[in-house]
């Protein structure tokens, strides 16, 4: 079963944590500011979001690279970014449209989430689930069921 | 290690910034940001030191654990000497700038000296630059953040600021970091302004690692998270309600005071609770609360994010307070609430935006109102001295328009910006005060709750609940119930809060934090990460000498025994109705055994024998 990160904004309090885990699993190190996750605060309207890539099937990253360093992980679905052939040329960069792929200037490569193998650590990380890691088929299902359950019939109604 | 083991002294007499080795033996006797950023305070400086003079020093410090995936490790302290109590000042904030200053390779930043004319700090990772401020100057906390970080085009720039009451002197100033994160106690905020030093701005890139055991210590931390989410304070009360799940609590068991601390009961309290901010209100069918919001690296989340009613009469005509910002906590929903005897919430999440805005702290800013209040039927104050304010117990229009007094400057503004001792002694009311050391009190009634009452009365800084939090053992029953009343055992009580404390907010983490964990929960996450024993033992012991540091720096700058003290109307006035009717203060009986456990004199000096246990001299 092909799995995908779901991201709830909702769910999402803004802690950071996932950047910690991200950057721990990556480089041994926290440092938020080299996370492929990213949390935004947006301030005026009290809401955080956490945001990533999403692991397009027809990954516009994967097509532009002219070195052939963006490659499928076939047991995750990922696509990862081969470090060794990477040039640094940033076009994966511009032709991202979610901008979930950018450059590194301490390596001169570029970056992006590679769901840590099959197991990301964001989503263990997060305290509140608005990461988790779930069948790719039915990230919407949440959603779906908070629907479904407005259509129940009312406790209190009789038939 | 964990430690970036790298002061930053940044001289702005002369202009110089340099970097030198945190000195690791001191490290390993105070840990970090309370402790360790006290001792550099105790060698470098006279404790007599004018605390608004070039001569003291104002230190930005981290803890070793700051920066890593340790739940609530974000903090930073500001420490000096306080102008509202001449006494050792350390005020403790979260937010994410904490983290910046670790992953700029930092473990804290001396400031000394006085800048010739406004200035602010840059930094990002190695550069660091002192770049002029004189546009800054004069903006409040959020408009100078907006400047600074227009300026260096960069939205990444973590910020801590001084808005217009610190550069006017007011006493109980806060430092502001990540718009609604405060320093805030004790007057921090004046110091920094006193130095023309409008703002602190960091980016670090760096990274935080050097873990001394890196598996030891994921295990641990994971440990400790489980413990927070599985904790029924730590797991739901506070992020649901945040510290406003006190408000009715503490109501309800005859420990909340009003109106000056001359009632204790107050009628309105469910109006201004947390599960108030949950009600939608009639205008728009929104909440108060929009969110819980985290600080950098915690699990819990108990931050309130909110939104003022836009039909309200404090801000119907300022759309710049429509959106929303961090929103009221139990302290000072208390200070501006109960004690002035307003229940408008809307009212009061508009001043606590406003002390946000401008870096004031809103336990002291209600509690010295609710004094003016008092002082005001009393006729001790009258409506022209106050500008035109109808300064009575229960208006949120007075308490507002006084707030914006403060704020503006006006005549009466910088009464208020004295703080309580200050306003009555010069209207020769002195004992209308609610303060302890010159600090006011937060929102827990000594004479309903007895332990608390030693705890305020002993406090390091003055009136604060921070430096030995009883009520989690005298009302929540953590880790075991003691009962309020009961004026037994509490000094010991009251000893190991303080100690346990002192080691926590030298750590990196948040005191919040031990709702949930123990010593043995903390010890393991400090062990792992350290170099170093830092078993449980060694922990409590460190906690206790930083704890007996700070009173040593005290008794040197004048403080005795008899500053050990409450306002009489604590001690001798009893509670009038509810639940604790007819209690007063025991402190005097309470006091005598807390030096003695302490291991002090009946003068409240700590004995050679004490010094010479802890490595102190």
């Amino acid at each position: 079963m092909q799995k995908s990160l779901h991201l709830d904004p909702a769910k999402c309090t803004g802690c950071l944590q996932c950047e910690m885990a991200c950057s721990y699993e990556k480089l041994g190190e926290f440092n938020p500011s080299r996370s492929v996750i990213k949390v935004f605060t947006f301030h005026e309207e009290g809401r955080f979001a956490p945001y990533t890539c999403t692991q397009c099937d027809e990954a516009w990253c994967l097509r532009a690279c002219p070195v052939d360093a963006i490659t499928m992980d076939l047991a995750s679905g990922a696509k990862i970014v081969i470090d060794d052939k990477c040039v640094g040329c940033k076009v994966c960069t511009i032709s991202c449209p979610f901008g979930t792929i950018n450059y590194v200037q301490e390596t001169g490569k570029v970056a992006k989430c590679d769901l840590c193998g099959g197991d990301p650590e964001c989503a263990k990380a997060c305290p509140t689930d608005a990461i988790t890691y779930i069948d790719a088929n039915a990230t919407g299902y949440d959603r779906m069921k908070a629907f479904a359950e407005k259509s129940l019939p009312s406790a209190n109604t009789s038939a | 290690m964990s430690w970036t083991r790298k002061v930053l002294r940044v001289n702005l007499t002369t202009g110089n910034c340099t970097t030198e080795p945190l000195n690791m033996d001191w490290a390993k006797n105070y840990l970090g940001q309370r402790g360790l950023a006290t001792k550099y305070l105790v060698e470098e400086t006279d404790p007599n030191v004018d605390p608004l003079s070039p001569e003291n020093i104002f230190i930005m410090a981290t803890g070793p654990l700051t920066g890593t995936m340790a739940s609530t490790a974000g903090r930073y302290s500001v420490i000096t000497k306080s102008p509202l109590t001449g006494a050792i000042a350390c005020s403790n904030s979260g937010g994410f700038i904490g983290n910046e200053f670790k992953n700029a390779g930092l473990d804290m930043i001396i400031f000394e000296g006085k800048a010739a004319s406004p200035v602010y700090l840059y930094i990002e990772n190695d550069t660091v630059e002192i770049k002029p401020a004189d546009d800054l100057w004069g903006k409040s906390a959020w408009e100078a953040d907006a400047m600074i970080h227009a300026k260096h085009q960069d939205p990444n720039l973590k910020i801590a600021v001084v808005g217009r009451p610190a550069e006017e002197g007011c006493l109980y100033a806060a430092v502001i970091n990540d718009l609604h994160r405060a320093a805030g106690r004790s007057g921090v905020g004046t110091v920094m302004a006193s130095k023309n030093l409008k703002a602190v701005a960091v980016r670090g890139t760096k990274g935080v690692k050097g873990l001394e055991k890196p598996a030891e210590f994921m295990s641990a931390v994971n440990d400790g998270k489980k413990v927070l989410a599985d904790n029924a304070v730590t797991g739901q009360g506070l992020p649901t309600y945040g510290t406003q799940v006190l408000m009715n609590v503490i109501n309800s068991v005859g420990g909340l005071p009003a109106h000056n601390m001359r009632d204790v009961g107050f009628a309105g309290a469910e109006n201004i609770s947390g599960e108030a901010m949950h009600e939608p209100r009639a205008s728009d069918g929104k909440a108060n609360l929009t969110t819980n919001g985290a600080c950098f690296g915690c699990t819990i989340a108990c931050g309130r994010i909110s939104t003022i009613d836009k039909t309200h009469f404090s801000v119907k005509d300022k759309p710049e307070y429509h959106g929303a910002s961090g929103g009221l906590e139990y302290e000072a929903a208390w200070s501006l609430g109960a004690d002035t005897g307003v229940d408008d919430i809307d009212a009061l999440t508009y001043i606590q935006f406003v002390c946000n805005e401008d870096g004031i702290d809103p336990i002291s800013l209600g509690c010295t109102i609710a004094a003016a209040m008092e002082l005001f039927e009393k006729g001790k104050i009258d409506i022209e001295e106050t500008g035109g304010i109808d300064l009575r117990f229960g208006s949120a229009e007075a308490l507002v328009a006084a707030t914006e007094a403060v704020i503006a400057g006006t005549p009466f503004g910088k009464i208020l910006g004295m703080g309580s001792k200050r306003m009555c002694e010069k209207y020769d009311d002195p004992d209308l005060s609610m303060s302890v050391k010159g600090q006011e009190f937060p929102a827990y009634d000594p004479r309903g709750i007895q332990g608390i009452g030693l705890a305020y009365a002993t406090s390091n800084r003055g009136a604060c609940h921070l430096r030995g939090y009883t009520i989690a053992s005298e009302i929540l029953g953590i880790p075991v119930k003691t009962e309020q009343a009961d004026s037994d055992g509490k000094p010991e009580l009251v000893k190991a809060f303080q100690d346990a404390t002192a080691l926590v907010d030298s750590a990196g983490l948040c005191i919040f934090t031990t709702f949930a964990w123990g010593m043995e929960d903390i010890a393991p996450q400090i062990d792992a990460a350290c170099e170093g024993d830092w078993s449980v033992d060694k922990c409590l012991e460190a906690g206790e000498r930083i704890w007996n540091m700070e009173r040593q720096y005290n008794n040197a700058a004048g403080f005795t025994a008899d500053d050990d003290t409450l306002p009489k109307r604590l001690l001798k006035e009893a509670i009038k109705s509810g639940p604790t009717k007819g209690q007063v203060s025991k402190l005097g009986e309470m006091l005598p055994i807390y030096y003695e456990v302490r291991g002090w004199t009946p003068q409240g000096v700590p004995t050679p024998d004490t010094l010479s246990r802890l490595g102190l001299s």
